[in-house]
């Protein structure tokens, strides 16, 4: 009966990609593309990755279909740009990516005899971390240098966004809502799911410790209720010169640096943690962590600074 | 054959339309679409080989799940300023040419080039 529910999950995820691929319209392509997270999320499930499918629906699918829906919509004229390449083209390409998959199959049916896993040193130094979900273990302490750079690129993709602003706009705050027409329902909602949803992403970062979900996946949750309210023009979007913004995107990285260096003083070395108080920090870290993400999700999908600061 | 060898197939074979994607779409923001359907093919190949790797009472080997936690993050970071670039893009050759809707000759060229 599972095998049954599987077949069709995969079923679906490859008719559901091919449409993608062909669809006409792009912003066709795009709603496609945030259905086909949604089912991949379920495919998650299906793996025993639930962190995963958590990060899967609230990124893959949430907030990089918004940032892709908005977009097409903003590229709409633009459809007919380019043309598809020759039936040939077409043919050779498909050959070959036919051959790659095959490829890839071929791996998936021969795989090494004894399947190479860490899962027992995880779990066997999960007690050290004082945490219960041995996902946040390789995140926050086997792997933490990973997650803070990570942090970085991330930082590092918010200033390549906001350079490309016009100099003029530099400073200035990012265009998002301040075009849209005032919407009734966008605004009610804009006022009603953020308390909710701030709830939820605190709740889903505290239980990160222990059950699926975490700084991420409650980070990506409030990205999405802060742009919710910028997209309803319920608040404006902060210009990029404000320091508070830009404290609040470094606060994560920064108090996971610190931490990191005090583990010179206090334990074994950089990003390393003392047994009695691992979990505490670790805590502390995804705290400060999910405000950061939150932050920067949300402008990077927002986008480069377009309007000008009012003098 | 298990789901995960299921899983694995899928993961292939969205590896493979992915990249087809990004060779045959015309339109750069498809290009994007394609290649964030190539890397939720990679993404969903490590999946397989967390489930393979389920050991010590979990479901999956944890160590692939945090990368790929890691990296649909950074895919998405990658994918804003993806998109970021192609509005900037698409900003300029409006304003570089404002006549080239008004002139079809000028279209045309510029279609053929």
């Amino acid at each position: 009966m599972a095998l049954v529910f599987d077949i069709g999950i995969v079923s679906l995820l490859i008719a559901i990609g091919a449409w993608m691929i062909m669809a006409r319209d792009t912003l066709v392509a795009v709603i496609i593309f945030v259905v086909y997270g949604l089912l991949m999320s379920i495919a998650w499930v299906r793996l025993s990755a639930v962190d995963v499918a958590l990060t899967e629906a609230a990124i893959g699918s949430g907030i990089t279909g918004m940032l892709l829906l908005s977009a097409a919509a903003r590229l709409r004229q633009t459809e007919g740009a380019g043309a598809r390449p020759s039936f040939p083209v077409c043919v050779a390409a498909g050959s070959l990516c036919a051959l790659i998959s095959a490829g890839l199959a071929g791996v998936v049916l021969l795989p090494a005899d004894v399947a190479p896993t860490l899962a027992p040193l995880a779990v066997a130094n999960l007690a050290d971390t004082g945490l219960e979900n041995p996902v946040a273990g390789v995140l926050f302490a086997y792997r933490a240098l990973d997650t803070l750079l990570e942090k970085v690129v991330l930082l590092l993709a918010l200033l390549g966004v906001w350079s490309l602003g016009s100099d003029r706009a530099w400073g200035g705050a990012p265009a998002l809502g301040a075009y849209v027409p005032p919407n009734d329902i966008l605004v009610f909602f804009a006022q009603v799911l953020p308390p909710i949803g701030i709830v939820f992403a605190a709740y889903m970062t505290w239980t990160g410790a222990s059950h699926p979900g975490g700084a991420f996946q409650g980070g990506t949750v409030l990205a999405v209720m802060w742009l919710l309210v910028m997209m309803a023009g319920v608040a404006r979007a902060p210009p990029i010169s404000s320091t508070k913004v830009r404290w609040l995107l470094v606060a994560g990285p920064a108090l996971f640096l610190a931490v990191g260096f005090l583990g010179f003083v206090i334990a074994a070395g950089f990003l390393a943690y003392p047994v009695d108080y691992a979990k505490a920090l670790i805590v502390l870290i995804e705290i400060a962590l999910a405000l950061s993400i939150g932050v920067t999700l949300a402008l990077l999908a927002a986008g480069p600074p377009e309007r000008t600061l009012q003098p | 054959m298990n789901s995960a060898t299921l899983f694995g197939f899928c993961s292939a074979a969205i590896v493979g339309l992915g990249l087809f994607g990004l060779i045959v779409s015309p339109h750069p923001l498809r290009r994007i679409l394609a290649f964030n359907l190539l890397g939720s093919g990679v993404f969903l190949f490590f999946g397989v080989v967390a489930r393979r790797g389920a050991a010590a009472g979990l479901g999956a080997d944890p160590v692939p799940q945090a990368l790929v936690i890691t990296g649909i993050v950074v895919a998405f970071s990658a994918t804003a300023l993806a998109v970021a670039l192609v509005l900037r893009l698409f900003a300029l050759t409006d304003e570089a040419a404002p006549t080239s809707e008004a002139d079809p000759k000028a279209g045309a060229e510029g279609g053929h080039s």
